[in-house]
């Protein structure tokens, strides 16, 4: 009794619990957010793309930290013959009492060699292989501590230079599509005017779909969601794909320190809206869409794996079952011609005695009648 | 050179001869035979290069946009008329389709290599000609070959080392880094750094502005450190001030094409046309043509001396290749009249044992049949045996059953009365 009231007092705030019967689990979102806090979150972001296209720099900018500090880069020479790595970098970061423990995934080397057949296969391999280990870890009997090491978003940078997208960004996205949400992205976009920008935008979307390959898809709003939110909603799904910028620096702009580029003839700021979509991306990538970002790859791209691996696994069984029967079947030998034909021969001389035995009977059945 | 001749001494004059107008009298003839130019750009697929030509040129070349999905690397050249004031430019354009696109570039450099040669072969057959015209000849060689870099703003990609490197030696290349408006200046002074330092590294020979002359050493010299040239290719203006300039408008500024502050592209125009344009021409003719030569005339069979150091003509060498030639010819002619009729008797002997083998089987295959039908015989014999002695128990059991029924009807006519 002395229980209830306590309760009501702290969390009856609409007017509709005072009128209906309180029952107290409108309090769920708030456990929720309270467990989530002292749980933490992980998340595994991959980004790939050839050398040279600000990928290092864009992680920093997002994540306003240097994870690249000691990185060593190749030269040409050793390029030619490259093989594509996998490199991790782990770090926890907290903001507001939210402990975040970020896995950036890199893939030096794609793209970089001078024969580039199957570049994406390590990356393939790799997301399997996390895969794979969550799949054991799931079927295992003690599940106290699985580590998620899945990958839950791709950051594909797509180069500004070209007209469209090439054949390794094509070939790269569709080996990928179907295990790991891509984002792809437009990077250094500070190579392009405006114009440039819409022009190549449309391109590019044109061609993803023109390939059918499957990009991370925004989900619907709900239909109850304010206005303002809808319309971001809306305005952030035609922006895609985004064109960014990033930047290690800080520079003075408009009497404010800020993250951007200096260049004799203007300063470009990362986080302006109308230089770049740098904030867009931050916005869905972090701040809107993380969360989402992990849902499908739970429940899409992993449950996908798990049964295609499930489905294989009984085909193979049931192969192994065939050959394990206890009466083998032998392939029997094919007889030749002439012996064919000698059995036909004797085939029809045993037809020929069995129909006169029949007459025979039945004779001996009318004589008796 | 010409004045190293120790036995002419030098003579001095009394007055004016008037031979100083040479060079005027060279110059008028160029100017009204006019000149000629070939440009070799090549680089990725949207990286610039027809933007950049149009630029340079002041004009708006034809161009296309290429698709990135070509299977193959291309090269697209198309020939403009020019002229400025009273001096006419043929010029020509090649530029590379397809260039960086393929998943496997291993291949890239080999078309752009065979064009080239294809220009200097061409060159060469006409200079080997009886009857020739070389002074009419429309020289299609590559005087430039811009190299385009793309701004990652790290170093060189692997394959723009592996084309450089298979180009060197025929072509004078000009790096130039494309769309530099994306590099910031102290990134460019890294990337050109780091770039000079690959090319030297790996033995790449690019072509340095002449510093012999010295009217020119000093503006070549300051150039060519100052190599490769970020450009930034613009065919649309801007109003600054009061004036209509080529520039890129961005939110953020405006990029002026002809500000030095912002770009190179003045320093590539004035060293690629206005100072060294006659020194490219000078560079492809004597020292990439002459080495193409040397190499194609080695591959037939040429030299200069023959093994005991003593000179041989022409005429010689080619009289010598062409009994080579008809001897070599005659030899192969004889050895396949050899293998045919080798061949012939091979098959013949083939065919022979064929016939034998079969010839044997079709007699096993009697006999067998043979043996077949007399164990046939037996068994039907056995049978009809068989088969009378079952009629005959037939016939008695039928007889028996008579009898029985027989009794039994009585038996049942008695019962029934």
């Amino acid at each position: 009794m002395t229980t209830n009231i306590r309760y009501k007092s702290r969390f009856m705030k609409s007017e509709e619990s005072e009128d209906k019967q309180y029952v107290g689990f409108a309090t769920l979102p708030n456990q929720v957010h309270r467990k989530s806090v002292k749980k933490g979150f992980d998340f595994t972001l991959m980004v790939a793309g050839e050398s040279g296209l600000g990928k290092s720099t864009l992680v920093n900018s997002l994540f306003l930290t240097d994870l690249y500090k000691d990185r060593k880069l190749l030269n040409a020479e050793e390029r030619i013959n490259q093989t594509v790595e996998i490199t991790k970098h782990t770090v926890d970061i907290e903001e507001k009492g939210v402990k975040l423990k970020l896995t950036i995934v890199d893939t030096p080397g794609f793209g970089d060699a001078v024969n580039n057949n199957e570049c994406w296969k390590p990356i393939t391999d790799y997301i399997d292989q996390q895969f794979e280990q969550y799949f054991r870890d799931e079927s295992g009997l003690n599940r106290k501590n699985i580590l998620d090491n899945r990958v839950h978003c791709c950051l594909y940078f797509i180069p500004p230079f070209g007209h469209g997208l090439r054949p390794v960004d094509v070939e790269f996205m569709k080996a990928l599509h179907e295990k790991v949400n891509i984002v792809p992205l437009i990077s250094k976009a500070d190579c392009l005017t405006p114009n440039e920008v819409k022009k190549l935008k449309d391109r590019v979307r044109d061609e993803i779909e023109h390939f059918g390959i499957k990009v991370y898809q925004f989900p619907e709003c709900d239909s109850d969601e304010e206005e303002e939110f809808k319309q971001m909603d809306k305005e952030l799904k035609e922006c895609t794909p985004f064109a960014v910028i990033g930047s290690n620096t800080v520079v003075e702009a408009r009497g404010q320190r800020v993250r951007g580029r200096l260049y004799p003839w203007g300063i470009v700021e990362v986080e302006n809206q109308s230089h770049c979509d740098f904030v867009k991306l931050r916005n869905m990538l972090i701040r809107s869409h993380m969360h989402d970002l992990k849902d499908v790859t739970c429940d899409v791209h992993y449950e996908n794996y798990r049964a295609h691996c499930i489905q294989e696994m009984t085909s193979k069984l049931a192969q192994d079952n065939r050959t394990d029967s206890p009466l083998p079947i032998l392939p029997l030998p094919t007889p030749d011609v002439e012996t064919e034909r000698l059995i036909k021969m004797k085939d029809e001389e045993l037809k020929r005695m069995q129909e006169m035995l029949e007459k025979m009977q039945q004779q001996m059945h009318e004589k008796d009648q | 050179g010409l004045f190293q001749d120790k036995n002419a001494r030098p003579l001095a004059l009394s007055g004016h001869v008037g031979f100083d107008s040479l060079p005027d009298q060279l110059v008028n003839k160029s100017t009204s035979q006019g000149f000629c130019f070939n440009i070799l750009c090549i680089g990725e697929t949207g990286i610039g290069k027809s933007t950049l030509m149009d630029t340079l040129f002041n004009t708006n070349f034809e161009n296309f946009e290429s698709s990135h999905f070509e299977p193959k690397v291309k090269l697209r050249a198309q020939t403009y008329d020019l002229q400025e004031s009273n001096v006419r430019l043929k010029l020509t354009v090649v530029n590379t389709v397809g260039f960086g696109d393929q998943m496997n570039k291993q291949e890239s450099y080999q078309h752009i290599v065979d064009y080239i040669d294809t220009q200097f072969e061409s060159y060469l057959q006409e200079e080997l000609k009886i009857k020739r015209s070389l002074h009419n000849y429309h020289d299609s060689r590559i005087h430039a070959c811009l190299y385009f870099i793309a701004p990652s703003g790290h170093s060189l990609k692997s394959l723009d080392l592996v084309t450089m490197k298979k180009l060197d030696s025929k072509v004078n290349i000009i790096p130039v880094i494309a769309k530099a408006d994306t590099i910031s200046k102290s990134e460019l002074h890294k990337f050109k750094i780091k770039i000079m330092s690959e090319l030297v590294s790996n033995g790449v020979q690019i072509y340095q502005f002449p510093i012999d002359d010295e009217t020119v050493a000093k503006i070549n010299t300051a150039m060519n450190g100052h190599l490769p040239f970020a450009v930034v290719g613009s065919t649309e203006e801007v109003s600054i001030g009061n004036k209509m300039v080529k520039a890129r408008q961005y939110p953020w500024g405006v990029v002026q094409v002809e500000n030095e502050n912002h770009c190179d592209f003045v320093k590539l125009r004035e060293m690629l046309i206005c100072v060294n344009m006659e020194d490219l021409r000078e560079q492809t003719h004597t020292r990439h043509y002459e080495l193409y030569r040397r190499c194609k005339l080695e591959e037939m069979g040429f030299r200069d001396t023959d093994p005991e150091c003593k000179p041989v003509s022409l005429q010689q060498t080619y009289e010598e290749k062409r009994q080579e030639f008809v001897g070599e010819l005659q030899r192969r002619e004889e050895e396949m009249r050899q293998t045919f009729v080798q061949r012939v008797k091979e098959k013949e002997a083939e065919l022979k044992d064929a016939e034998r083998e079969l010839q044997g089987k079709f007699e096993q295959l009697k006999r067998m049949h043979a043996e077949e039908k007399s164990k046939l015989e037996e068994k039907r014999r056995s049978l009809e045996e068989e088969m009378s002695v079952f009629s005959k128990r037939k016939a008695a059991t039928e007889l028996l059953q008579a009898q029985f029924f027989g009794a039994q009807k009585k038996k049942k006519k008695k019962s029934s009365s």
